[in-house]
């Protein structure tokens, strides 16, 4: 890219407003996919607390019937698709082309598309609370419940995942041909680092889960808006069709949303142990093992269904063998803090939180795997402890980590430590009084998407419990983002490596400079930059001279492109054919410039690449 | 350091405290305190499976808290730890032992996922059908030429055996002291059996989201004798002879069968829009939620919305004087099958 023989072209260069709107930079846009899924977790966490106040005491009548549905739908949904997704991809686009020596990921216009695609839609979804009604059909959204039996909401529900749905695909494709594609000379695969390898992973999962969500959505879509029959029973159509293909898409979705909390662990883990994964290989194969078994498995959220013994047992069976790769896992991770120098920096101990609260995860999930048992635990609170240990106990606690680790990458600064402590303590302990004793609350007879229980058959004081948790959760939330706001107060000090790290991204200037690496660095090893350092080496051998950087040009049309789509929800949301037809001239006027508009983009000159690099030493 | 300490001793005291004060539940509708055979079977499943994740989760975390002591960062330390690149030895050890235990717990799991699923010719069972509704369950017994609603009669220590369907959307027929759910998709219908070993009234839940009242969608089993069971089917199939006992109760009546009968059965006779209300009388909820008086009935008749979003009846607090509600509760009240 450096140093071909083109006319530079001058950099179009926006600020303020304008620049975040167009921006093609991974970096940015990570960033950008950081504040919309902290803000969408922000409403996500709320509505949890709205139905955690609903259910602190028996019979109370604060959110009932069809607004403590619209509560829990819209919780499920947010989160998983809202707030999961985008930060999860926050941290891909942060660190994954550092991470490989990459200047941007391989297509920057697809990337932005993606983010405002998946925003676009997560407002889409959202703005339902002001039209008449969240959708109330759970966010798994069962037909014909969510067909013929819900109201407008489900539009919403439909258009909007729908929209977001193909930012996430689109983000997906991008980030495994940028694995593929982009890793820098040396950088072979069997040297990629654990959470490039979670990245590639995932991305793989979201390439072919993804389709399946997008058919569903498009039958619910033609039943509720065309009066098709796809779920209706009485006219031929079969509703079971809904929970099988939304689940071959919703079971994979849960190894996307883990595979990259493992990928964190991975490399938090070695770091402040300062020794090198154990068993790098086998977590390698485990990851591939468990993105492959994800996709086997996912009639066993249907065992009360009625699919017949053979299809439950062939399902149950499979399941319990993902606890072999998961397991491998889990031990990979002990050995490697065994004999290590472990520091409990805020990273590490949201990394060290994980271990006991992921493994009670996966053991509830062994145990949910058998089917008669499951005739138990299905819809009831056991299940929704299983999988908050899954998710929030797996997920964020790891996503937390990778944020306290990468944070002075993204932002230049390092998060304050105390604050960050006391983060992890509140949350860490909220979590648990909070999902620890919904276990029990399930065993004992509590369904879950109830408003409601009796009093005097022992849920009471789990149920409050349950609700202090909670409360001290999102204590833990709060005191987070004012350790954001303490510490964007402050000047960018953070040093290019904090942390005595392993990998390139800790190479460049913290925050990386535009162009990310001045010159393509030449991978050596596993964990490039522990190698470097073992040979007692300053820095990075180059792969390439010093040249004038050849980068993407800012472009504003993925964002008037999502508006279009926006617009066009609306459109069928309300029948307004007028509407439909304005988003689709957006949209297409978008996609027909992108396509016959010549860009060749620009360069960055190199006495600009000096001056940055000899400031960054500075 | 001493935060993490302080957890892992607090962690098994809440445990330790939920299970004093709560126990197993309650014993007609705790899953941990089973009542018959399938209940029984699911359980020790649960109890094998939970035994063996804690055998696992004990060893993780021993050794879990034995590196987190013993090698965190000393002050002054200084130098680099061994870069061990992994062990082909414990690999194969950690990929071992869960497969022999994974198969401990999978051949008694596909044993008892068949056995569960197993049919009865009808002369060893008491068949019953399940409709469920949005917001509360039918029961009809083709066997016996019996309907009933919300309350489901059965003989201890006989199979009862169901044939599950939806009239509507998807719900879960569960009542966890007898036995895990069954989903009642409409236009399919699934099967299940279980039986109550003891007499009792065990709770019943519908556990999917089916609706703004899904929380509210509760019936019972009333597992009574053999002997009691064939005296109730007998006095449920003689209930069309029946006559109301007051004049009150006479004028109820009239009032039922002019505005109520094309929904809900008595006797044999009438709708199945609502629920079959033959044996109304003798049950201990109203509409499954409310405590049994004479008020809550009048109450659900005036505006049944206010007390379950979402179901089909229609508010009569604007169709019937109050007087002529009284007079229908009293005909309600006086719906019983057991004197």
């Amino acid at each position: 890219m450096a140093g071909h023989g083109h006319v530079a072209h001058s950099p179009k260069r926006h600020t303020g407003l304008m620049d975040w709107l167009t921006t093609v930079d991974h970096k940015k846009i990570g960033i950008l996919y950081l504040v919309a899924g902290g803000f969408f977790f922000l409403l996500g966490g709320l509505e949890a607390i709205l139905i955690r106040i609903q259910l602190m005491y028996p019979d109370s009548k604060i959110f009932i019937g069809a607004t403590f549905n619209e509560l829990t739908t819209m919780h499920g949904t947010t989160m998983i698709f809202l707030a999961a997704m985008p930060v999860i991809f926050a941290l891909m686009n942060a660190v994954v082309p550092l991470q490989i020596g990459a200047r941007d990921v391989a297509f920057p216009f697809l990337n932005s598309l993606g983010f405002w695609l998946f925003f676009m839609g997560g407002l889409l979804l959202n703005t339902s609370w002001f039209l008449g009604g969240a959708p109330d059909a759970g966010w798994t959204a069962y037909a014909p419940l969510s067909s013929a039996f819900s109201g407008r909401g489900v539009d919403f529900y439909v258009l909007g995942l729908q929209i977001a749905g193909i930012g996430t695909w689109l983000g997906g494709i991008n980030f495994l041909v940028t694995i593929i594609n982009m890793r820098a000379p040396g950088l072979s695969f069997m040297r990629l680092p654990m959470f490039t390898w979670t990245a590639f992973i995932t991305s793989t999962l979201v390439l072919f889960a993804f389709p399946a969500i997008t058919v569903s959505l498009v039958l619910l879509m033609f039943d509720r808006l065309f009066g098709a029959n796809f779920f209706d029973a009485a006219a031929g159509g079969n509703e079971v069709i809904w929970e099988h293909l939304f689940w071959i898409f919703g079971h994979p979705e849960v190894y996307i949303l883990i595979l990259p909390a493992f990928g964190v662990i991975s490399e938090v883990m070695p770091t402040f142990s300062k020794k090198r994964l154990f068993g790098y290989s086998a977590m390698v194969f485990s990851t591939v093992l468990i993105g492959f078994l994800g996709f086997m498995v996912w009639a066993h959220h249907m065992f009360t269904v009625g699919l017949g013994p053979v299809a439950n047992a062939i399902f149950g069976v499979a399941t319990m063998l993902i606890a072999i790769p998961t397991g491998i896992k889990i031990f990979n991770w002990l050995f490697t803090l065994w004999g290590g120098h472990i520091r409990f920096t805020t990273a590490m101990l949201y990394a060290v939180g994980f271990i006991p609260t992921f493994v009670i995860g996966g053991m509830t999930g062994v145990m949910l795997a058998i089917p008669t048992a499951d005739y138990q635990y299905h819809d009831t609170y056991f299940v929704i402890a299983h999988f908050h240990y899954v998710i929030v106990g797996g997920m964020v606690l790891g996503l937390f980590s990778g944020l306290y680790y990468w944070w002075p990458k993204m932002f230049g600064r390092m998060l304050n430590e105390t604050l960050g402590k006391w983060n992890f303590w509140t949350f860490f302990i909220g979590f648990h009084l909070t999902f620890f004793p919904q276990h029990f609350l399930g065993l004992l007879g509590m369904p879950r998407r109830v408003f409601t229980y009796q009093a005097g058959v022992g849920l009471e004081s789990m149920n409050f419990i349950s609700t202090i948790g909670a409360f001290l959760m999102g204590v833990g939330f709060i005191i987070f983002i004012w350790n954001v706001i303490v510490t964007n107060s402050k000047k960018k000090d953070a040093p290019a490596d904090p942390w005595d790290a392993r990998t390139l991204e800790w190479t460049i200037a913290s925050p990386a400079p535009e162009y990310n690496f001045a010159q393509t660095p030449l991978v050596r090893g596993l964990d490039a930059l522990w190698t470097e350092k073992m040979a007692g080496n300053k820095k990075m051998t180059p792969a390439e001279p010093l040249g004038e950087i050849h980068m993407p040009s800012a472009s504003i049309l993925p964002f008037l492109m999502s508006v279009g789509l926006f617009i066009a929800g609306y459109g069928f949301i309300y029948h307004m054919y007028v509407l439909i037809g304005v988003g689709a001239v957006i949209v297409v006027s978008c996609m027909f410039t992108r396509s016959f508009k010549d860009d060749p983009g620009w360069h960055v000159p190199i006495d600009e690449v000096e001056r940055t690099e000899k400031e960054a030493r500075a | 350091m001493s935060g993490w300490k302080n957890l892992c001793r607090l962690l098994p005291i809440v445990a330790l405290a939920m299970f004093v004060l709560t126990g197993c539940g309650d014993p007609y509708l705790s899953a941990l305190d089973p009542k018959g055979p399938v209940a029984e079977s699911q359980l020790s499943l649960i109890k094998l499976s939970f035994y063996i994740m804690l055998g696992v989760f004990i060893v993780v975390m021993v050794i879990f808290t034995y590196v987190l002591v013993k090698f965190r960062k000393r002050p002054g330390q200084t130098g680099i730890p061994k870069q061990v690149e992994g062990n082909h030895k414990l690999e194969i050890i950690w990929t071992t032992i869960p497969i022999i235990l994974l198969l401990v717990l999978a051949i008694p799991t596909v044993i008892t996922t068949f056995d569960l699923a197993e049919k009865f010719p009808s002369e060893d069972v008491v068949n019953v059908k399940v409709t469920a509704h949005q917001f509360w369950w039918e029961f009809d017994y083709p066997d016996l030429e019996v309907s009933t609603g919300q309350d489901l009669y059965i003989p201890t220590g006989k199979k009862v055996q169901f044939q599950l369907t939806s009239a509507d959307v998807i719900h879960s027929f569960w009542v966890p002291a007898l036995a895990g759910k069954t989903d009642t998709n409409p236009g399919m219908v699934n099967h299940m059996w279980f039986q109550a070993d003891q007499p009792g009234v065990y709770q019943g839940k519908c556990a999917e989201l089916c609706g703004p009242s899904h929380a509210l969608m509760d019936f019972k089993v009333v597992a009574v004798s053999p002997e009691e069971f064939d005296t109730w089917v007998g006095k449920m199939k003689a209930a069309a002879e029946r006559t109301p006992a007051t004049a009150t109760a006479q004028q109820g009546q009239e009032i039922f069968n002019k505005s109520c009968l094309g929904c809900h059965a008595v006797g044999g006779q009438g709708g199945k829009m609502g629920p079959n209300l033959t044996a109304f009388g003798d049950r201990d909820k109203v509409a499954g939620i409310l405590e049994y008086n004479k008020e809550n009935i009048a109450a659900w008749i005036h505006d049944p919305q206010s007390k379950k979003p979402g179901n089909l009846m229609p508010a009569f607090g604007d169709k019937l004087s109050d007087q002529e509600i009284d007079s229908l509760v009293e005909y309600l009240d006086g719906l019983k099958i057991n004197e």
